[in-house]
């Protein structure tokens, strides 16, 4: 384990042979317009308006759990009965709006007419609006579409369908120009810092997707190699490949052996040496385990249950299981996409159910009969399930918080620690 | 279209989650998209409620459109019957599928189910959260009593002799606005006047209780954006007296003591006699001289705001500065009471239009909803909660009522302690210069960061930066009078410049000298 295993990698057999539980029924799941809570911090120069209904408005405000009531980067334009009876045209109320929103927001650089359930029932074509209005404001705001709606994306795909509207603006980089490794995903500007430092040690050139600024969207071309810093990101790696991109498969970057698989991956592509590559992440490899370690006596043996959420589901539990000797009882994920997460897969132990999809309360019964010490699931079960005496994670705070690289996997380790040492605290 | 920031109410299906889950054995059948599921955390998480809200969601995707998704609402309805057996079931849509038009009532029918089914007709793109939850249970109550109503020209028999007298008590849901707290003070409180509640609703009845509601000999309308549809039907098919004075507030808490006497003819001489609140007395203290004429800007639901405002005015000595609501429905009364305090009456769901309205009036006070509170902290202006739109803080730990006589001595505390204490105001006055009463100083119980410093992400919209700032280029100060304005106690010093340069623009003075200084202060002087 801890040789670097730079040069003798095989390819896992895309984990084709795992059975996996397929589920259609009601589910306990956000859309995707919740990911406008964590994607208007990471670009800051973007404002997301959602056109929608009260609806809409009333879920972004929720799912944060607390509302920020700054004026925020985003807001919904909320579609009202005279829109739908035709006595209103809808694209010309939808300019009025964004005309409105921009003189009050002069700094805003690029707009997202975000599409929702309604907006695409009614067949509204933001697609068209975004190109008419980027035409009409050209050289002052980028405007762009794309649907967050609860009827096409769960939860974090609505942030793959954010980056997959990014990349047609993307710069060319041409075929004869070096290409730098692109990392995708919203990361926190912290564990972004961290992950280009060891780049840089490693001497691999990086850009990431999303930028901190619109205006800096990397280039792509055929030269580029990508590496996909969260597991949900289909349509953004298809969007980048028809650009002549390469997707570098590799585990997630959650945990020390994830991290370092994660990094190794980019390495090998880049022709680092074994020794750079054990000398620039020793350090923080040593950091990782030690950190993780500390949580090791709190989580070994416990088992451990997912519901389905943010895709963050199966490289979670293939951390949990390796590196603090959890034993994940059943794993829930809205989609898999077993090709992204070929190499977890392969890593997550052979007699651990997955499942794909769901069905709550069937999967409610499954739960409470397999009495896992912790279940990880979202705000609306979590203390249900604590009311009935299983201990909890609010799964939601595993996307917002940094948990990504080796100097997080302490933190990430903790996450799960904290709510047995809080029952165990507890005398009341 | 309109523009949205933060919405103050859900859509009208959030208004039938809280009737339905109030209850406690009824089941809403929700045809929903995949996504709707967030309601449930409101309940969950804010509420910290031990059960998931009994609301079966169809959470119907792309590929269901067209095909199937009247099969998809059909077959939630047979498993969440089966699986949750409840006495009864609402059945409707959500704003997305409304616009499918599926049915929902059509098709629950045909489902054959053994129980009521009552179907909702809530029209989300015209419709917001309380108006849903009183169409709600005005439908429940309907369809669930109605079959018990007496024949058309039925008069009510006189209680038979020795019977204490009973009542309904209307409009607690769940998610409401210290409902809880509120629904225990009333029910002791009608106790001690020897009356009885017949039934709670809806929050804590069951459809048995709903189903015979009739038997009460009058209603309280504790909550009219919630129950006064239904009791107004109440009122007509069973012929029950309402209490329409919500008891909020030592004066109100009197008279619905005094109507609920006229209505059941019991002496309430005794309860009324009794020294229950402490307000009037701490009211009347010394201590609370200071509290006179503080201005106050009031917004929230209409109850709380007409009820906030009568107590602000009557049982605190405060000014009204500005008032408001975002309930239109209640727009008339809210409109009427304003006029009555000589504001002009803000009818808005539009938070920014709220937040530049708090900050040109120049409150000392804002007594509103948990996004009135996050306007004062940004205004550095002290904030009481009144109503609704809830907050986790919202439930507290301890019996937190509203109503009644206990209710007056929650909102003397929890209205004047973000306040200055009187003692306090008057030495920080007297010490101004002393070293460790610096300009940045707050009162000690706001704890020891200056009120500004706040760690949030605040992105002020210029317009209000302006107003908050209150600096004017227009008008310049002499070096005296700037001098003589840093004698005067910080906490009111930013108004006083704001006074005295809106004194010399009006009076074309150019640059604003001593003299002008107590011109204008002898102009605002109260």
């Amino acid at each position: 384990m801890n040789a670097v295993t730079l040069l003798d990698r095989t390819p896992p057999a895309a984990g084709c042979d795992r059975p996996v539980l397929k589920e259609r029924g009601q589910r306990e799941v956000f859309c995707g317009l919740t990911g406008i809570v964590w994607l208007h911090r990471k670009i800051q120069d973007a404002f997301f308006l959602v056109v929608g209904s009260r609806t809409c408005a009333h879920l972004i405000q929720s799912a944060a759990g607390v509302m920020i009531f700054a004026e925020p980067r985003f807001a919904t334009a909320i579609i009202e009965e005279r829109d739908l009876a035709g006595r209103a045209d809808l694209h010309e109320e939808l300019d009025t709006v964004v005309g409105r929103l921009l003189a009050r927001r002069p700094d805003i650089k690029l707009l997202f007419l975000v599409g929702s359930c309604p907006s695409e029932v009614i067949k509204l074509d933001l697609n068209r609006a975004a190109s008419r209005l980027d035409e009409r404001l050209k050289d002052r705001v980028r405007v762009l579409a794309y649907s967050g709606s609860g009827i096409e994306t769960t939860f974090t795909q609505g942030e793959d369908a954010c980056l997959a509207a990014l990349v047609p603006g993307m710069p060319t980089l041409s075929e004869t120009a070096p290409a730098p490794l692109m990392v995708v995903g919203t990361l926190a500007d912290v564990v972004e810092d961290r992950f280009k430092a060891l780049f840089d040690g490693l001497g691999i050139p990086v850009v990431f997707l999303p930028p901190r600024r619109s205006r800096d969207l990397p280039a792509v071309g055929p030269n580029t190699r990508f590496l996909l810093a969260q597991p949900f990101l289909t349509d953004t790696a298809r969007a980048l490949e028809e650009r002549g991109a390469t997707h570098v498969a590799a585990a997630f970057p959650f945990g020390e052996e994830g991290t370092t698989a994660w990094l190794a991956a980019a390495a090998r592509l880049y022709g680092v040496s074994e020794e750079r590559f054990a000398e620039v992440t020793a350090p923080s490899r040593d950091r990782a385990k030690r950190a993780v370690a500390r949580h090791r006596p709190a989580l070994e043996g416990k088992s451990i249950f997912f519901f389905p959420d943010s895709q963050l589901e199966i490289p979670l539990a293939r951390f949990l299981a390796r590196e603090l000797g959890m034993i994940p009882v059943e794993v829930g994920t809205p989609y898999l996409h077993r090709r992204h997460l070929a190499d977890d897969l392969e890593l997550l132990p052979h007699d651990v159910l997955v499942s794909e999809g769901q069905d709550v309360d069937k999967q409610l019964d499954r739960c409470r009969a397999a009495r896992p010490d912790l279940v990880v699931c979202g705000l609306g079960l979590a203390n249900p399930l604590e009311a009935e005496g299983i201990t909890t994670k609010w799964s939601i705070e595993l996307v917002f918080s940094p948990v990504h690289g080796y100097e997080h996997a302490g933190d990430l380790a903790e996450l799960f620690a904290r709510p047995l040492g809080r029952r165990d605290r507890l005398r009341v | 279209m309109q523009l949205t920031v933060w919405t103050y109410e859900g859509p009208p299906h959030v208004g039938a989650m809280r009737v339905c889950t109030g209850m406690t054995d009824l089941h809403y059948v929700l045809h929903a998209p995949q996504g709707d599921t967030y309601a449930d955390l409101l309940f969950t998480m804010i509420e910290r409620r031990n059960a998931r809200p009994p609301v079966t969601y169809t959470t119907f995707q792309a590929r269901d459109l067209g095909s199937d998704t009247a099969d998809l609402f059909q077959s939630a309805v047979r498993d969440a019957y089966e699986r949750f057996k409840p006495a009864a079931m609402i059945v409707g849509a959500s704003c997305t599928a409304e616009l499918i038009q599926d049915d929902p009532g059509g098709l629950a029918k045909a489902a054959g189910l053994p129980i009521p089914v009552i179907p909702l007709d809530l029209p989300s793109y015209q419709k917001k959260e309380n108006w849903g939850a009183a169409e709600t249970f005005y439908r429940i109550v309907r369809s669930l009593a109605g079959p018990h109503a007496p024949a058309p020209g039925h008069v009510r028999p006189a209680r038979a002799a020795g019977t204490r007298p009973s009542c309904n008590i209307l409009g607690p849901t769940a998610l409401g606005f210290r409902h809880r707290d509120d629904v225990r003070e009333i029910t002791a409180l009608l106790d001690r006047m020897g009356i009885d509640v017949n039934v709670v609703a809806p929050m804590g009845a069951s459809v048995a209780d709903i189903a015979r509601l009739g038997e009460a000999d009058f209603s309280v309308v504790l909550y009219p954006e919630v129950a006064g549809t239904a009791a107004q039907w109440l009122k007509r098919t069973f012929g029950q007296p309402l209490v329409q004075t919500v008891p909020i507030g030592v004066g109100a808490t009197r008279e619905f003591i005094a109507e609920v006497a006229a209505i059941t003819g019991v002496d309430a001489t005794a309860v009324l006699a009794d020294p229950a609140s402490r307000l009037p007395w701490y009211s009347r203290s010394v201590d609370s001289t200071y509290l006179t004429g503080k201005r106050v800007f009031i917004f929230g639901d209409a109850t709380h705001v007409l009820a906030s405002a009568r107590i602000a005015t009557e049982e605190l000595g405060f000014t009204v500065a500005g008032m408001g609501t975002y309930s239109r429905e209640f727009a008339r009364e809210v409109r009427e009471a304003a006029a009555r305090y000589g504001v002009e009456a803000l009818i808005s769901d539009d938070y920014l239009e709220v937040e530049e309205k708090i900050a040109a009036a120049h409150p000392e006070l804002v007594l509103g909803t948990q996004m009135e509170r996050h306007i004062a902290k940004r205004l550095g202006v002290p904030c009481a909660v009144i109503s609704a739109p809830v907050h986790v803080q919202d439930f507290p730990a301890r019996h937190s009522p509203q109503v009644g006589f206990e209710g007056a001595n929650v909102i003397f505390d929890s209205w004047v302690h973000p306040l200055m204490m009187g003692l306090e105001e008057h030495l920080l006055g007297m010490f101004r210069d002393d070293f460790e009463f610096v300009d940045g100083a707050s009162p000690s119980h706001l704890g020891h960061a200056p009120a500004k410093s706040e760690p949030h992400d605040i992105q002020v919209a210029p317009a209000i930066a302006e107003a908050v700032a209150g600096g004017s280029d227009a008008v310049a100060w002499s070096v005296e009078a700037e001098k003589e304005l840093k004698k005067i106690p910080f906490f009111v010093r930013g108004k006083a410049r704001r006074n005295t340069e809106a004194y010399a623009v009006e009076k074309s003075i150019p640059v604003i000298t001593v003299e002008a200084l107590y011109d204008a202060k002898a102009h605002f002087g109260r």
